[in-house]
């Protein structure tokens, strides 16, 4: 069976699935992409399933090749550098990659979560129903752990088109982070009047020590009204915690299933991802909408992913800059097949 | 009793969760009917209503609002909520083997000194309780346990201790826990059991429920091993009812 092989592997390189569900009343987080469109999209890209597995790239960049035969890949990671046997490619690409050539992603000005996506299917044993990858409880993926080098994916019901590398046209992948929506509550009402504009308002300066588990802001403290402790209760993707210090916390898809802060607001479901690209110093502020808007906004999501992502010819190829290539990941230019 | 048979509160949790709060404490008969709601929506859950999480006052339910509207899961929650405000079924006790011994109960003597009980009180009086599942949070398996005795009511550290043993049994802020996966954490750990409330090969994955009662039945370190071994071999070593 062929196999998509990890040669080198940056910190926080997972497998995702849609997310463990079903268990979070046994304190089972779901896991899941942190950005479920994207996630979403390269799945469709490849032709799976949109829960499929799929690799999850951080900024900590992925080097990867095929062994045991060629395996179809759908990669879409926006302002990442992308280079295939020291040749340029679009962030946003698909292609088949034959035993022997090496595909690398690096971080690059923008972006900060990426998918390469298998046309056909990683064959992952799951695990409570999943292949997604916790590592904190060491669930799912391989091991419960991330990535890294040697790793071997064998992929079933491989699909290898024939033909050179194309570039996915998806713009509408690339959203602003500087607005994120969000529906007030379920603990608003710890907060007076002013915090809540004030929290609105920011602006908020995303710290760069968050992970999947959570993105951290730094600004003005918001000031409680009824203290900041809460008897535990549920949290979803999104919920923003106001711990005792008054800085917000959005909790992502490492989130634990239950907490005990009080919660001011919730990210809507189609700017999880939105807030999830968004690099450490970037600046943001919320806006609130109707859970009515946010349905919306979801519908409108689900509505892109009905449809087949376009694909257009790589009309110009670089070669790869130092930068990629200083990395020592890549072997050398090779025949340019791009 | 009045209070507790208010309407719930429905809080949007965004677009796609809807937490049902029945109050604001940790009490029994909140409990109650948080569990009673979710066992109703359990046996007949509507079509796009994905995972019900109960917690000691509040039921969280996570939706697919595109198969399932805001409203339609708002007029069930209400109508359910006041027909069902108390569990059908008795809940089940269930007695897990538990070595109390300093090699496993590392901090029963942290306890002792903060509580000024000597350490065979800690356990005996630990051991004499039937304690509550109020609900599942924090890590895999980590199962919230009501019912502590006053005087064992230590608070949790002021910072975390190193990451605890499987299956650790651990007491802090009021309230006491089984904890299945290593973590570090404020608790305090007085002992460890051999049973494995959560192990994701087994089936089911889960046996002790929210709503469950557990009283722990002291035993030796060899006895621990024995069970451990038992409980390896894939043979249930929590059993359902009082210790023998």
């Amino acid at each position: 069976m062929p196999a998509l092989v990890i040669d080198a592997a940056g910190p926080g390189i997972t497998l995702q699935d849609g997310g463990r569900h079903g268990y979070l009343r046994y304190g089972i987080t779901a896991a899941g992409p942190m950005d479920p469109l994207m996630h979403a999209a390269a799945n469709r890209a490849a032709s799976n399933a949109l829960d499929a597995t799929a690799v999850e790239i951080s900024t900590g960049g992925v080097t990867v090749s095929a062994q045991d035969g060629a395996v179809g890949l759908a990669l879409l990671a926006p302002g990442f550098r992308v280079a295939l046997d020291g040749v340029l490619l679009p962030d946003t690409v698909a292609l088949t990659l034959e035993p022997g050539q090496t595909l690398v992603v690096r971080a690059g000005d923008a972006g900060a979560w990426g998918y390469l996506a298998v046309a056909g299917r990683l064959d992952v044993a799951p695990v409570l129903g999943s292949a997604a990858t916790h590592t904190r409880s060491g669930l799912g993926g391989l091991d419960g752990r991330g990535l890294a080098a040697g790793d071997r994916l064998p992929v079933a019901e491989g699909r290898t088109p024939d033909g050179p590398p194309q570039r996915l046209v998806a713009p509408w992948l690339i959203r602003d982070g500087r607005e994120i929506r969000v529906v007030l509550g379920p603990q608003d009402d710890y907060f007076a009047p002013d915090q809540i504009a004030a929290f609105l308002a920011g602006p908020w300066t995303v710290s760069p020590r968050g992970d999947r588990m959570a993105c951290f802001v730094d600004g003005t403290p918001l000031k409680h009204a009824k203290g900041h402790d809460i008897v535990s209760d549920g949290v979803a993707m999104g919920a923003i915690q106001i711990p005792g210090n008054g800085l917000p916390i959005i909790l992502m898809a490492d989130r634990q299933s239950t907490g005990g802060y009080p919660k001011i607001a919730t990210v809507i479901g189609p700017d999880l991802g939105r807030l999830a690209q968004v690099r450490g110093g970037a600046r943001l502020s919320f806006r609130r909408v109707s859970v009515a808007e946010a349905v919306a906004a979801r519908r409108a999501e689900r509505d892109l992913l009905r449809e087949a992502i376009p694909r257009e010819p790589v009309v110009r190829t670089d070669f790869a800059s130092d930068f990629l290539l200083g990395l020592n990941l890549v072997g050398g230019v090779t025949d340019g097949r791009a | 009793m009045s209070a507790a048979l208010d309407e719930p509160r429905l809080l949007d949790a965004g677009e796609a969760a809807l937490v049902v709060e029945f109050g604001s404490t940790v009490d029994p008969a909140i409990s109650d009917r948080v569990l009673a709601l979710d066992d109703a929506l359990g046996a007949d859950p509507p079509e796009g209503l994905r995972e019900r999480v109960p917690t000691y006052r509040s039921l969280m339910l996570h939706y697919d609002p595109l198969v399932l509207d805001r409203g339609t899961l708002a007029e069930r929650v209400r109508t359910l909520a006041a027909g069902a405000t108390a569990r059908a079924a008795s809940p089940t006790l269930w007695t897990l083997p538990c070595c109390y011994d300093a090699a496993h109960g590392e901090d029963v003597a942290q306890v002792a000194e903060q509580s000024g009980l000597s350490p065979e009180t800690v356990v005996s009086s630990h051991a004499a309780t039937t304690f509550r599942v109020y609900m599942y949070g924090f890590a895999p398996g980590f199962a919230y346990l009501g019912g502590l005795p006053k005087p064992l009511a230590v608070p949790r550290r002021a910072s975390p201790r190193p990451p605890h043993p499987r299956n650790a049994i651990m007491i802090g802020g009021g309230l006491a826990a089984v904890a299945t996966v290593p973590m570090p954490t404020g608790w305090y750990v007085i002992g460890a059991t051999p049973a494995r409330l959560y192990a994701p090969e087994r089936d089911p994955s889960f046996f002790v429920g929210a709503g469950d009662l557990i009283r722990f039945e002291p035993v030796d370190a060899a006895a621990f091993d024995a069970l451990t071994a038992r409980e390896a071999a894939g043979e249930p070593v929590a059993r359902r009812g009082e210790a023998r």
